[in-house]
């Protein structure tokens, strides 16, 4: 190891740090800063100077509850694709899990949708579950008699479906990583807890699932923080409705920003960055945590 | 998070031996999942994309009753101006990937072999992105101050700057694992750091930029949210192409030209990911996990 600063200079120089945190600085935190700032001022685009507002923005958005309606959307719709994707992936670890042909060509037909555009994934369900689309005719088919569920028109359960479809994309990748943790879990503990009486049962469930607790760390956190920030499935689904029932934040952000309400969209982009800020930590600790104990 | 293993992607390990009935059904459970999960929609996608536009009003399973999806693509490809598309795509992802690896690459090198309190906190920093969403409304307003508005170059910066995080976290990772031994045989010949890196360094992290290389693709690919705030209407990429056709009215009812543009646009990484998905497999579940 180096010894001391100066050798470390020589050899590891600080410049090398340069070219990525200039980018970040410009790109990633100054659009953030901005946010606090901008967020408290009347920007649109339908007057040419701006003005400091206060929280103005934020009463008004608090007071026609769109604050509290879109934030609590973003969040049910986070916790369920959180839950959703890691129940799909994992059972399909399980099922998976033997390096036969079938299971080979199973794991590979389960990560086309991770490559799919997330914005014809919606398209495609949209198809798919129209009132005249495949899955009641499919239905029809099956029961012999016309069925015309409206799947996308519900104000309580197209938001699960929403979830159930972006847990479908991108339950192929939670899949891989649930496989390599139960790869790197050695067979002589498995093999010790079988020669102590365990059924396979319980081999299962109590030694070799509590050791999946790095996997399913990444899977819950990446899940749940990425569809806290999720659009597209959403808005090629659904646009939002009925009634705005679907409306995450990021649609909102959009559909503000198209109506040239600037101001409203970056106050809406900064709770959904204070929001998903708090969330993770206290996320991503609860899990680690759970790892340490293990 | 976690840390990959230097080397080496997960290992095959024998998997362990599961005799009886249930051992013996699971084959047909799996086709029987695998049918109507998977099948079904990709199904759909391809069999629509082969009709004719009246076939195609309400989408079903049933086969076209006379293929066309070769018509259907040429048609797309010719008005729903893919070329142009295709190259705005390959204009914004390609330097993107490049620079995004290789100053994310450059600044791990540093992050994982100074043990500084600085350094600790630059690298908290850094990787802060990899969950806090990008403030999409104020960035167009700082393209619009630095005169990047709706240019690929803003695009690409903006692309960068979200994802050095990613790449961040798994290089540095990485790096920490690759024994410093091999640094120092270089410098005794007299290396200066800039070989050292990229002589020495970069070459022995292939396999996780293999990785984040994959990651990357599929994200900047696909991306319309993003690009819909920063070039939205300047600049063509394939999901905004998508997008915009899908939302007006020029495409409604039009589902079988919808589905032919979803094929075109999913081909590259379909064709990409076939020739080399068993390097991409290990190389993403080497890393997440260990």
């Amino acid at each position: 190891m180096e010894t001391t600063v100066r050798t470390a200079g020589r050899t590891h120089p600080m410049w090398f740090l340069v070219p990525a945190f200039a980018i970040l600085f410009v790109f990633f935190f100054l659009p953030t800063l901005f946010n606090f700032v901008y967020a408290f001022t009347d920007w649109s685009s339908f007057k040419s100077e701006i003005r400091y507002t206060g929280f103005g923005n934020f009463a008004a958005l608090l007071s026609d509850g769109t604050l509290f309606a879109a934030l609590r959307v973003t969040v049910v719709y986070a916790v369920l694709v959180a839950l959703f994707q890691n129940l799909f992936g994992f059972g399909l670890a399980v099922l998976l899990e033997q390096d036969t042909w079938l299971n080979r060509a199973a794991r590979l037909a389960f990560l086309v949708p991770v490559l799919m555009s997330a914005l014809a994934v919606g398209y495609v369900f949209q198809a798919l579950l129209k009132p005249d689309g495949s899955l009641n005719g499919l239905l029809s088919a099956l029961t012999g008699q016309q069925v015309e569920i409206a799947w996308l028109g519900s104000t309580t359960w197209t938001l699960v479906l929403a979830a159930v479809i972006h847990a479908w994309k991108w339950m192929g990748l939670s899949m891989l990583i649930y496989l390599a943790g139960l790869k790197t879990i050695p067979e002589d503990v498995t093999e010790a807890a079988r020669i102590d009486g365990a059924t396979p049962w319980q081999a299962f469930w109590w030694v070799r699932f509590p050791l999946l607790a790095p996997a399913v760390t990444f899977n819950v956190a990446t899940a749940l923080l990425g569809s806290m920030n999720g659009f597209d499935i959403v808005q090629a689904l659904t646009g939002g409705g009925p009634a705005r029932s679907t409306e995450i934040l990021n649609i909102f952000i959009y559909r503000t920003f198209g109506q040239g309400l600037f101001a409203q969209a970056t106050t809406m982009s900064l709770v959904l960055f204070l929001v998903v800020a708090l969330l993770a930590f206290p996320v991503i600790r609860v899990l680690r945590k759970r790892e340490d104990i293990l | 998070m976690t840390v990959p293993v230097f080397g080496s992607a997960a290992r095959h390990t024998r998997p362990p031996v599961v005799r009886g009935l249930a051992a013996r059904l699971r084959p047909f459970a799996v086709v029987a999942l695998v049918v109507p999960v998977m099948g079904v929609p990709l199904w759909l996608v391809v069999a629509t994309a082969g009709k004719s536009q009246g076939e195609a009003l309400s989408p079903d399973l049933s086969p076209p009753s006379d293929w066309r999806l070769w018509e259907n693509l040429v048609q797309v490809w010719q008005q729903g101006e893919v070329p142009a598309a295709f190259l705005g795509s390959l204009l914004v992802v390609a330097p993107s990937v490049a620079l995004v690896l290789t100053f994310g690459s450059m600044a791990s090198w540093i992050l994982a072999r100074r043990a500084s309190r600085l350094n600790a906190v630059l690298y908290a920093l850094a990787i802060s992105g990899i969950v806090l969403p990008p403030a999409v409304v104020t960035i167009v307003l700082l393209l619009r101050q630095l005169g990047l508005a709706g240019s690929p170059v803003g695009m690409i910066g903006v692309y960068v700057g979200i994802y050095l995080s990613t790449v961040i976290f798994f290089v540095t990772g990485f790096v920490r694992t690759v024994p410093l031994s091999l640094e120092e045989a270089a410098r005794m010949d007299g290396a200066g750091p800039v070989r050292v890196f990229f002589s020495v360094i970069l070459p022995l992290l292939r396999p996780v930029l293999a990785t984040a290389t994959i990651l990357i693709c599929l994200y900047v690919w696909n991306d319309v949210f993003y690009a819909f705030f920063v070039i939205g209407g300047r600049l063509d990429t394939l999901p905004l192409n998508l997008f915009q056709v899908a939302n007006a009215g020029l495409y409604l009812d039009n589902w079988h030209l919808i589905f032919a543009y979803i094929v075109l646009m999913s081909l590259p990484l379909l064709v990409v990911f076939a020739v080399a998905q068993r390097k991409i497999i290990s190389g993403i579940t080497g890393g997440a996990v260990k």
